[in-house]
């Protein structure tokens, strides 16, 4: 048995009388890709909210690595491992690309106002490590050429792929892609799918939302199905395309 | 060649803010070096006001209230209100701290709001700060109401005091003079600390925050502890400021601190160019210096040009710095001297 790196259970949240998330659970192991799916409004990205401490879940638990992070805030949550991109991407636009994947990193360093003003040894040092390691993960992803390029002129493929490299500065355990494909051509979601693989091969846990039911089937190693909060299925690809429930909630009922 | 011109900027601008009190005192007369020495302090309480909306986007409407602290806690602790006379090295650190506490005051209650209703909260601070020094005369008399602290110390450094003309070599070397020294040197100070407060880790984190909190704070920053820095920092060289203010001066009383002079030195911010150093620099210096051109021009030239006064001349300055605003905010709202990233946001601003 694989070791489960986050797992959540019984987790509700309500918004008013929405109950946009029903008693999830979701038990991700080490070094998969998982895979997040359910038509519009399934809750899917709440889940990933609360995932990230921008939602407070009403109820449940929330173990990350060991740690709890129940109603953790967003720096604990990042800093104990899990990074995210957003399903609209927010960048900080009028920053240069390089420096975007520098505010990643802040949570890595430590450099105080005190270091900044006096421009200590150590300050001048972790800044330049910074910089280095923002440069390698522009490579890494494939766009230290536009480095110096505001974030808010490049393409959109590039913007997609500098959050990531953004997300991976934190040096996450899990990262978590909000709808990386969405809006792109089939050329780049084979990048972005390449991507992908490289990064858990080096080690990080990816955890993906996405309509792109071909490219789930494909890439994941497990996938669980949301439907208006309820977790319907989970399982391995093949086994899930073929649940009656989930063809339900995806084409209705008359298909099942 | 690019170094070498560096170098002979740097030098020629050292000899020129050197010598320029004696340039200016000798022409115009030494209550224009006195406007100088405001100047100075306005740019140290400009920069530091630039540090909360410039880098963190924070709209402060309150921030004189830092410079009231600095100058009541110099005040208290060298005159002889209480009979305390301290020196101005200890002092003017106490009197930045205690802003800089104010200032993490001030932030604590509103690190959720932004925008209009932040503006309104911190408008609110900077008046309950001001109506405090009016009437904290009784049952204990504090601050001595608004009758105000007289007789502050003048800075002493040794035995000798910045408060007395005094002859160098035949030079008669007064208290704007000297001021104006000491000014520039903690001046130079701030903006140095500004400038590498915002080539640093710090000022990334101010920036991201304000172009985009959620994204923020799902980075890993801690926005709280972000913030505070920012009003704290700050504050501080408000405090500084407001300390050399009351050694300056001699004198304060809360009427120093109203919310008009907020305003100005938000005016010099904005105008200058929100963000950038440089032009909050320019902002301050030119707001400083422009009112009182205006106030030994406007009479004379209605004298001459009418042969009588047509318009008041405080109000007819009130009135061309009102419109020089309004044309300024319509024409070129990024401010005179812009950093290139301010620049970019308007202009893609008005694309939309």
């Amino acid at each position: 048995m694989a070791e489960v790196l986050l797992k959540i259970e019984g987790i509700h949240k309500r918004f008013g009388g929405l109950h946009a998330l029903n008693n999830v659970a979701l038990h991700i192991n080490k070094g998969e890709i998982y895979g997040l799916i359910g038509p519009n409004g399934a809750g899917k990205t709440t889940m990933f909210n609360v995932l990230t401490g921008l939602y407070t879940p009403d109820e449940g638990s929330f173990t990350f690595d060991g740690k709890d992070l129940f109603r953790a805030p967003p720096h604990i949550v990042v800093a104990g491992g899990i990074a995210r991109t957003f399903q609209n991407i927010r960048l900080f636009h009028e920053m240069t690309a390089l420096e975007n994947v520098m505010v990643g990193r802040h949570i890595r360093s430590k450099a105080g106002a005190l270091g900044a003003i006096l421009r200590t040894k150590a300050a001048r040092e972790e800044e330049a490590a910074i910089e280095a390691k923002a440069w390698e993960l522009l490579k890494y992803v494939g766009i230290d050429d536009v480095a110096h390029e505001r974030a808010r002129n490049l393409s959109y493929g590039h913007q997609r792929r500098l959050e990531i490299a953004r997300a991976l500065a934190t040096e996450p355990k899990l990262l978590a892609l909000d709808e990386p494909a969405a809006g792109m051509n089939p050329k780049e979601t084979e990048d972005l799918k390449a991507l992908m693989e490289k990064v858990r091969n080096d080690g990080v846990t990816v955890l993906l939302i996405e309509h792109d039911v071909k490219l789930m089937m494909g890439l994941c190693d497990r996938i669980a199905v949301l439907d208006y909060g309820k977790k319907i299925a989970e399982g391995v690809p093949e086994v899930v395309r073929k649940d009656p429930k989930v063809i339900e909630a995806y084409l209705g009922a008359a298909h099942s | 060649m690019n170094a070498n011109k560096k170098l002979g900027v740097f030098i020629a601008s050292a000899i020129a803010l050197a010598v320029l009190p004696f340039v200016v005192g000798s022409t115009l007369g030494n209550s224009w070096v006195r406007t100088i020495d405001f100047a100075l302090l306005y740019v140290m309480l400009a920069l530091g006001l630039n540090i909360v909306v410039g880098f963190a986007g924070l709209l402060d409407l309150g921030f004189i209230a830092f410079y009231a602290v600095g100058a009541y806690t110099f005040a208290l602790l060298g005159s002889p209100h209480f009979d305390i006379h301290l020196p101005f090295y200890i002092s003017i650190p106490l009197g930045a701290l205690c802003a800089a506490l104010f200032g993490l005051l001030l932030g604590t209650p509103v690190l959720k709001l932004k925008g209009d209703y932040l503006a309104i909260v911190t408008l609110g601070f900077g008046e309950i700060i001001r109506i405090f020094m009016n009437n904290l005369n009784a049952p204990i008399n504090i601050t001595n109401g608004p009758q105000g602290i007289n007789l502050i110390d003048p800075i002493q450094i040794g035995g000798f005091s910045m408060g007395k003309t005094i002859d160098v070599a035949g030079f008669a070397l007064n208290p704007v003079h000297m001021y104006y020294y000491l000014f520039l040197i903690l001046t130079i100070g701030v903006v140095i600390m500004a400038y590498r407060l915002q080539y640093s880790r710090i000022g990334r984190a101010w920036v991201a925050m304000r172009e985009d909190q959620i994204a923020a704070s799902a980075m890993g920053l801690n926005i709280r502890n972000i913030k505070l820095l920012a009003f704290a920092l700050g504050a501080l060289s408000g405090g500084v400021a407001g300390g050399l203010f009351a050694a300056f001066q001699g004198f304060i009383s809360p009427e120093s601190f109203g919310l008009l002079e907020s305003i100005m030195i938000l005016a010099m911010v904005v105008l200058g160019g929100m963000g950038h150093i440089p032009g909050v620099i320019l902002g301050a210096v030119v707001l400083t210096i422009a009112p009182e051109i205006l106030r030994d021009v406007i009479g004379p030239l209605q004298m001459h040009t009418f042969g009588r006064m047509i318009v008041d001349p405080e109000n007819a300055r009130m009135l061309l710095f009102g419109l020089a605003m309004v044309i300024m905010m319509l024409t070129r709202p990024e401010g005179m001297w812009p950093s290139k990233r301010r620049k970019a946001e308007f202009e893609d601003a008005k694309k939309g």
